[in-house]
């Protein structure tokens, strides 16, 4: 079941265009890793396909109702913005209230427990460490429920176990039946993770395809600017940068 | 405490210090007898003192305070802010604005109510200004600029009003109005402003949902369904209601706005929705009680409203600011 589908979606700036042209599909039990150099256009694209920014072209969340979007799709955008010392079981209650449902829902509870918040659900969110601040995050747009899961860089500042949870949950997500994209930087994380790459470069979409057919040294020099070096083991590829091409 | 119980002691409080309001005056009767002659007339002056002087002032010491309560915490949520406060949108600048003008023009004498009106007429044009200023774009960033222009032209052409005021007299005048009071309203005033602050707060009231999604932030809030301009057109519209109606009968009383949220915003576990009619009611204690005091500390004096709001606002706030220090 296709959950998003994209056609010709550009976003126009001064000076160019930080989306152009770009098309794509997510389709339900897809976790598809969304990487790319810094300003190649990864968060503009999700928060275009959610009409979150003014853009031409086509995308099936854009012009829903904010209250129909919401049924949709969950989005998780980078800043991990807590503006009020609200507790966590509140806050995660939000993602149920974005629903209209109350902050008794099942869904709050599942979404705590997922993220192993049990012991925290008590405390502010504002006095939380930025790791279990970004699980919190999580966890709200877990309790939303919706089919489909865009997550801008889940993982930047956690620690290496943190790291591995997340993308597990997200995963998880994904072979349960929901569409997850996330952007990421760690490549080796996303070839563990991911069902599916997408690469972008200058607004555009350069390769889309399995991690390992992804992942080539041509490649990575070509849009990352990178050598390195991959391992098979037993928990999937190990994927280690090494160095730059260009000086 | 539960959220149901803090609202029953604020409403508690709220409604023993309009009580209180109305048995405070310069007349030396007992509560009691004061109290009764609000329902029974018995010929002597005491009803009419009662109905026509303290009851309206009661009455818009509730509502006025309720407003810049309401709107404060309305206007911190949206700005996601703990600073910011109802005069930022410049609406109450202007509505001053509009009060000393009629006052120096001369036209405050053409008809009863023409002091409140022109102030009306003053918050009006801002909140009119204050859109057009911060275009249909969706930031807050552009709102905060253009409240603040605004605010800053209002407060430069009321010194320009005051430099070239006519006489010693309404210059005089003008700085006392400024100073904001509830003495001598009458239920003309109440008639006047009443359904413009009613109308703003029931507005203020319906952003609970989309303040609390908010605490994400813009971009989270709007992928939860919140529709970000709508909600930035009915809360600036109901702070210009609100306050706007509340400047022109009351004057500037400073401060409510911004320090009644922060002192009710852990009784409410920090929560928008829930922080809304907790400052409501919140704003409307503490505006009677100021309104008490002028009339028990210095009776015979006129001591203004919003000068002993200030003097009672700004070591509060110090107070939160000296608190928050150590926290990051």
């Amino acid at each position: 079941m296709t959950l998003l589908e994209v056609e010709n979606l550009t976003v126009s700036r001064k000076g160019g265009k930080a989306l152009d042209a770009v098309s794509l599909q997510i389709s339900a039990g897809e976790c598809i890793g969304l990487i790319g150099p810094n300003g190649a256009g990864k968060t503009t694209l999700m928060r275009a396909a959610l009409g979150l920014i003014p853009s031409a072209g086509h995308s099936t969340l854009a012009a829903l109702s904010p209250a129909a979007r919401a049924a949709r799709v969950a989005w998780l955008p980078q800043s991990r913005e807590i503006a009020w010392p609200v507790s966590v079981a509140h806050l995660v209650g939000l993602g149920a209230a974005a629903r209209g449902r109350g902050d008794d829902h099942p869904a709050v509870g599942a979404a705590v427990a997922r993220m192993g918040l049990g012991p925290l659900a008590h405390r502010r969110a504002t006095d939380l460490s930025g790791g279990e601040q970004a699980r919190v995050l999580i966890a709200r747009a877990l309790a939303q429920e919706a089919p489909l899961l865009l997550v801008d860089e889940p993982i930047a500042g956690l620690d290496p176990a943190q790291q591995i949870r997340t993308m597990r949950v997200l995963r998880a997500l994904a072979d349960e039946g929901r569409g997850v994209m996330v952007s990421l930087h760690d490549l080796g994380l996303a070839a563990r993770h991911c069902t599916r790459l997408v690469v972008m470069r200058g607004g555009r979409i350069v390769a889309d395809g399995r991690p390992d057919a992804i992942l080539q040294p041509a490649l990575l020099a070509e849009v990352f600017d990178i050598t390195a070096c991959t391992l098979a083991t037993e928990e999937g590829t190990i994927f280690q940068p090494l160095a730059t091409v260009a000086p | 405490m539960s959220h149901g119980r803090i609202m029953l002691a604020l409403s508690a409080v709220v409604a023993l210090l309009f009580a209180g309001s109305l048995v405070t005056g310069v007349a030396d009767v007992s509560p009691w007898e004061s109290l009764r002659a609000l329902v029974i007339d018995d010929g002597t002056p005491l009803p009419l003192v009662m109905r026509e002087i303290r009851l309206p002032r009661a009455i818009l010491g509730v509502l006025v305070g309720a407003s810049l309560g309401l709107s404060g915490a309305a206007m911190q949520g949206l700005l996601r802010n703990p600073l910011a406060e109802p005069g930022l949108i410049g609406v109450s600048g202007m509505g001053a604005l509009g009060a000393v003008l009629s006052i120096q023009t001369g036209l405050v004498g053409a008809f009863a109510l023409a002091l409140p009106t022109a102030a009306l007429a003053g918050a009006c044009l801002g909140a009119v200004l204050v859109f057009f200023l911060a275009g249909r774009g969706s930031g807050t960033l552009p709102l905060i600029l253009a409240g603040v222009a605004l605010s800053s032209l209002a407060g430069a052409l009321t010194s320009l009003a005051l430099n070239l005021s006519p006489n010693p007299f309404a210059a005089s005048e003008i700085v006392f109005w400024m100073m904001g009071s509830l003495a001598d309203r009458s239920f003309e005033h109440v008639a006047m402003a009443a359904p413009l602050m009613l109308l703003g707060c029931a507005a203020l009231l319906t952003t609970g949902r989309s303040l609390e999604a908010l605490t994400l932030g813009e971009d989270a809030a709007a992928s939860m369904g919140v529709d970000l301009r709508r909600l930035r057109l009915v809360l600036v519209g109901g702070v210009a209601a609100a306050v706007g109606a509340a400047t022109a009968v009351a004057g500037a009383v400073g401060f409510v706005g911004l320090v009644v949220p922060h002192l009710l915003r852990g009784a409410v576990g920090g929560r928008p929705a829930r922080l809304l009619p907790a400052s409501a009611l919140g704003g409307a204690a503490l505006v009677l009680a100021a309104d008490i005091a002028v009339r028990l500390i210095l009776p015979g004096r006129d001591l203004k409203l919003g000068v002993l709001m200030a003097l009672i606002g700004a070591p509060v706030f110090l107070h939160l600011i000296w608190r928050m220090r150590g926290e990051p």
